[in-house]
């Protein structure tokens, strides 16, 4: 839809959050994917999240590699600075900066072939060490922008567009990031936005290597029958197991919550994630069982959405490297450089 | 066999052989006699040539001892230390006529195992070893230091200066030290009571060390890292580079802790591989710290794409390359000088790097530090160029110094306070003229300054595009920072002859420690060669200059494609029959003596004004 130029006027009565920026602070240039894109949805959640977190904008790094998806950044967060790297590499890419500067908040966007394929290795890595980001794929089972070829998340028995069956078993990516060490796991989907913005607001909060696998399908090529990752099949095989509050520590608890089932978890910011059970024998801290639970009912063919994991306790990469709570990137010439006096010493020892 | 000279002497002036077994625990007695020498105040040049190989295969420790100071390898071997039975006849060759072959003599072997020319001293290390130790471990590691001790007598080394050593070396471990000492002593007796101690083959004391320093060029080099600002390490193990990583953190462990808490600053990370680890680097400049990884020759083949990156979208990056033998896995704990290419024109499309030569140790601490400097005011990858004979080995270098009053060149970087004042950004916008953009870094500013940096064509306001001309002008724009590079990087070191001549002589690198050598004996022969180490590449206008001003040079390089040649013939536009190459690529550092010889042999074929005699030139492998 990129022939209609976005309205640059804000009306005067837009809500807005603690910080005073409205929504379409947090939005980005007009999207160019396909009309109906899964993708497009899943950037709306991602702006509505950081707009009700009252986060700054700039202070949000995002991230991405190659493919539909990887596109999705310049869609959203348009005052944030964005790297689109290359091809399955945005995990290192996102690690390094994550490095440099404890202090911003870090996004990754990724999609099924990037993470998948040929960045299997690195979305492996980049969780078990626990990098503190929100990483999220928005998953639809083929390569889009190469024009319908299957990914490696594609079902097996699948069908193409144009009829081809898929033949290799597919990579489920939460069970793989739940044996990998991510310390929060969560599938949404991306028709169900009441689902998906808590979600991506509870990963924001947790300290560590969130990960959000989000079905989204792919209107031009993956959203017809034979397709397991289409509209109609997800709706009909979506199994939630929770549904998610997610309340940010300065607003008051104890807006009406359903009676029963729920079950709160305090952040590390100090947010509160209430827990409305669907499912009365999901237990999110057993990371165990819930891998048992995913495979259940995969067998089932459905597909299971919610917050499928989360370690409360979990800490991320920077106290793994005891580096000091100052951005690596602000620390100065007296801070790091030891100086000639230093070198006496040294030039001693080596003599 | 032709008639013997009679047992060599010499007074500070041989080379010394051993050949050991891998893990045998022989390296840290042969440093230490390396070592013992050095304090004596006698220079010396030492090289560990070692294996593939954790333990077991043949490696070998070669000491030159030299008065006159060079740091290269002569060639030929006067004293075989010859410790290892596997390869007892190849060691035995390569003695130089009238040189020395010591040995374990425990148990006899034929005389068809010797040489008539070769002067062999026998002691029975084994015998002595079994008959002092019970442990197996002890009769080892202490048969090495026996033959340490039976050495400093044969060549009249101070014993006191190794004692000295050891307890340097075993600070507040009593136990070893004695043990050490009894082992030396075991050894100088022996040896004193079955030779004619000192041989002709002789150290003397002298003043020849001053504060010279004995380091390795990957330590120099990341401390050169940590002085020059680096925050951020992420790595792949692989040799010859492993120990800059490593020593990196040891640097970082002494230098880098935050005083009131201890905690660290900066950040290493050992990656999944060398995609993950240029990957990380990439980030992490992006986002404003100083970062760098340390590979080898694979390691920037794996590279290769997210260096295009880097060059298109400009972020500065920090990479060591210590080159070793290739292609493909090659002599992985081999030297030579043959990425050059690989990185000079790292990826896919028309891209362009920036290496830098380091010469030795010290000078990888300089450049090391430079780096970064230069990455940050260039927005692009800067690679330091190492090899494996500068990286791993100890090389005699001038103290290491530093400049208390140099900053951080952090470049061109927009603040928040210039950007509410109003400046025009545009992260590919060219508005000083010399082709270096400005850039933000993430979390600067709410509402301006931010970018989106992608690897696809944008225009100067970093917008997507496809556009043919926003591309060509960007492309352009890249090539005026090129030209600013050229001025930025280090010069050459150029050197007249002691005689005017038409003739000159190029190199860079490691070959520069054998050259020097090489130059004297060549002057010594009356032939004359005015002299270029190129330290940077772009090349800045004064190497063409000095090509222009002669008439024939040679390139003297450890590689078997004449890469240097081929990157001076590409970027100056040199007539390729002016440059005559001199090239060596068995593994082994370059030798004065092939340097001498190759260049010798064909600046007798040239005449001034009339060129080569001969067309046909032999060529050299």
């Amino acid at each position: 839809m990129t022939y209609l130029a976005k309205p640059k006027l804000h009306h005067p009565g837009l809500p807005k959050n603690a910080l005073g920026y409205t929504r379409r602070d947090y939005e980005g240039a007009i999207s160019t994917l396909c009309a109906g894109c899964g993708h497009d949805s899943i950037s709306a959640a991602i702006i509505q999240a950081f707009f009700e977190l009252d986060i700054a904008p700039h202070r949000v790094a995002k991230l991405s590699g190659i493919g539909c998806s990887s596109k999705t950044p310049t869609y959203f967060l348009g005052n944030s600075h964005g790297f689109n790297s290359v091809h399955g590499r945005m995990p290192s890419v996102l690690t390094g900066a994550a490095l440099a500067n404890r202090d911003l908040i870090y996004l990754g966007v990724s999609g099924d072939g990037d993470s998948a394929s040929i960045g299997l290795g690195q979305f492996a890595h980049v969780l078990r060490r626990g990098v503190n980001m929100v990483y999220i794929v928005e998953n639809n089972g083929v390569y889009g922008l190469t024009k319908g070829q299957f990914s490696a998340t594609a079902d097996r028995g699948s069908r193409s567009k144009r009829g081809a069956v898929n033949n290799d078993e597919p990579i489920d990516l939460v069970l793989l990031a739940l044996a990998l060490g991510a310390t929060f796991v969560a599938r949404g989907f991306s028709g169900d936005k009441t689902q998906l913005v808590p979600l991506i607001k509870a990963a924001v909060a947790h300290r560590g290597a969130a990960f959000i696998d989000v079905i989204s399908p792919c209107v031009a090529f993956n959203n017809h029958p034979g397709s397991t990752k289409s509209y109609d099949y997800v709706r009909e095989h979506n199994d939630a197991v929770n549904r998610l509050d997610f309340m940010p520590e300065r607003e008051p608890i104890g807006v009406e919550y359903p009676e029963g089932g729920t079950r709160d978890v305090v952040l590390h910011d100090g947010g509160l994630l209430r827990l409305r059970k669907l499912d009365p024998d999901y237990d999110p801290s057993d990371k165990v069982r819930a891998m048992s639970f995913l495979e259940a009912h995969r067998a089932r063919g459905e597909v299971v959405t919610g917050l499928l994991y989360l370690r409360p306790d979990s800490d991320d990469m920077h106290a793994a490297l005891q580096t000091v709570d100052t951005p690596l990137n602000a620390l100065s010439d007296s801070d790091l450089v030891p100086g000639n006096a230093a070198l006496a010493g040294v030039n001693a020892s080596l003599r | 066999m032709t008639t013997s000279p009679g047992p060599l002497a010499r007074v500070n002036d041989f080379v010394v052989k051993f050949a050991n077994v891998n893990g045998s625990g022989s390296a840290s007695a042969n440093g230490l006699f390396a070592r013992s020498i050095l304090r004596m105040g006698v220079p010396v040049a030492a090289r560990n040539i070692f294996p593939s190989n954790i333990q077991g295969l043949p490696t070998w420790y070669e000491v030159r001892i030299v008065e006159a100071g060079w740091r290269g390898r002569r060639g030929g071997v006067d004293f075989m230390v010859a410790m290892n039975p596997q390869t007892w006849d190849k060691d035995v060759a390569e003695i130089e006529s009238g040189g020395y072959l010591f040995h374990d003599s425990t148990r006899p072997l034929p005389p068809s195992k010797f040489r008539e020319d070769v002067t062999a001293l026998g002691l029975p290390l084994t015998a002595i070893c079994n008959a002092q130790y019970s442990d197996v471990r002890q009769r080892q590691l202490f048969k090495n230091v026996i033959y340490l001790g039976a050495l400093s007598a044969l060549f009249g080394i101070d014993p006191t200066e190794i004692e000295r050593l050891l307890a340097e070396q075993y600070r507040g471990k009593e136990a070893l030290q004695d043990s050490n000492r009894k082992a030396l002593a075991l050894g100088r007796e022996h040896a004193l009571a079955s030779f004619d101690c000192p041989l002709g083959l002789r150290v003397e004391r002298r003043d020849r060390v001053g504060n010279r320093i004995f380091i390795d060029g990957n330590s120099a080099a990341a401390l050169g890292a940590v002085y020059g600002g680096a925050t951020v390490a992420a790595w792949y193990p692989i040799t010859p580079s492993s120990s800059l990583a490593e020593s990196f953190a040891s640097w970082c462990r002494k230098f880098r802790a935050e005083p009131a808490t201890g905690r660290r600053r900066y950040a290493i990370v050992q990656a999944e591989d060398e995609l993950a680890s240029i990957g990380m680097v990439i980030g992490a400049a992006w986002n404003g710290a100083r970062a760098f990884t340390a590979t080898s020759g694979p390691g920037i083949s794996l590279m290769q794409e997210f260096l295009g990156l880097a060059y298109f979208a400009e972020i500065p990056a920090v990479l060591f390359d210590v080159q070793r033998g290739s292609p493909s896995t090659g002599m992985p704990t081999r030297t030579q000088q043959a990425d050059l290419l690989s990185c000079a024109y790292a990826s896919h499309g028309d891209t362009r790097h920036v290496l830098l030569f380091p010469e030795d140790p010290r000078e990888c601490f300089e450049l090391g530090a430079l780096a970064f400097d230069l990455a940050d005011r260039l927005q692009t990858p800067v690679f330091v160029m190492l090899d494996l004979d500068i990286g791993m080995q100890d090389w005699l270098c001038e103290p290491l110094a530093w400049d208390d009053h140099h900053r951080m060149d952090r470049g061109k970087v927009m603040s928040a306070q210039e950007l509410d004042a109003g400046r025009d950004f545009g992260r590919y916008l060219d508005v000083d003229g010399d082709g270096i953009p400005w850039r933000t870094w993430p979390g600067t500013h709410p509402s301006k300054g931010s970018y989106f940096t992608r690897g696809t064509t944008k225009d100067r306001y970093a917008r997507y595009t496809e556009e043919g001309p926003a591309y060509v002008d960007n492309m352009q724009r890249l090539l005026r920072k090129f030209d600013t590079a050229r001025m930025l990087l280090p010069r050459p070191d150029i050197a007249d002859a002691a005689q005017p001549t038409s003739a000159g002589v190029i190199w860079f690198g490691s070959t520069g420690a054998a050259m020097a050598e090489s130059l004297a004996e060549l002057e010594r022969q009356g032939i004359h060669l005015d002299r270029m180490r190129i330290r940077a590449f772009p090349f800045h206008d004064s190497v063409a200059e000095f090509i222009a001003a002669h008439e024939h040079l040679f390139v003297v390089e450890q590689n078997r494609d004449a890469q240097l040649k081929m990157l001076l013939v590409n970027e100056c536009g040199i007539d390729p029959a002016r440059l005559t190459s001199v090239l060596h690529f068995d593994g082994t550092p370059i030798t004065e003596r092939m340097i001498t010889r190759e260049i010798a042999e064909r600046a007798r074929l040239f005449v001034p004004g009339r060129g080569y005699q001969r067309t046909e030139i032999r060529k050299v492998s």
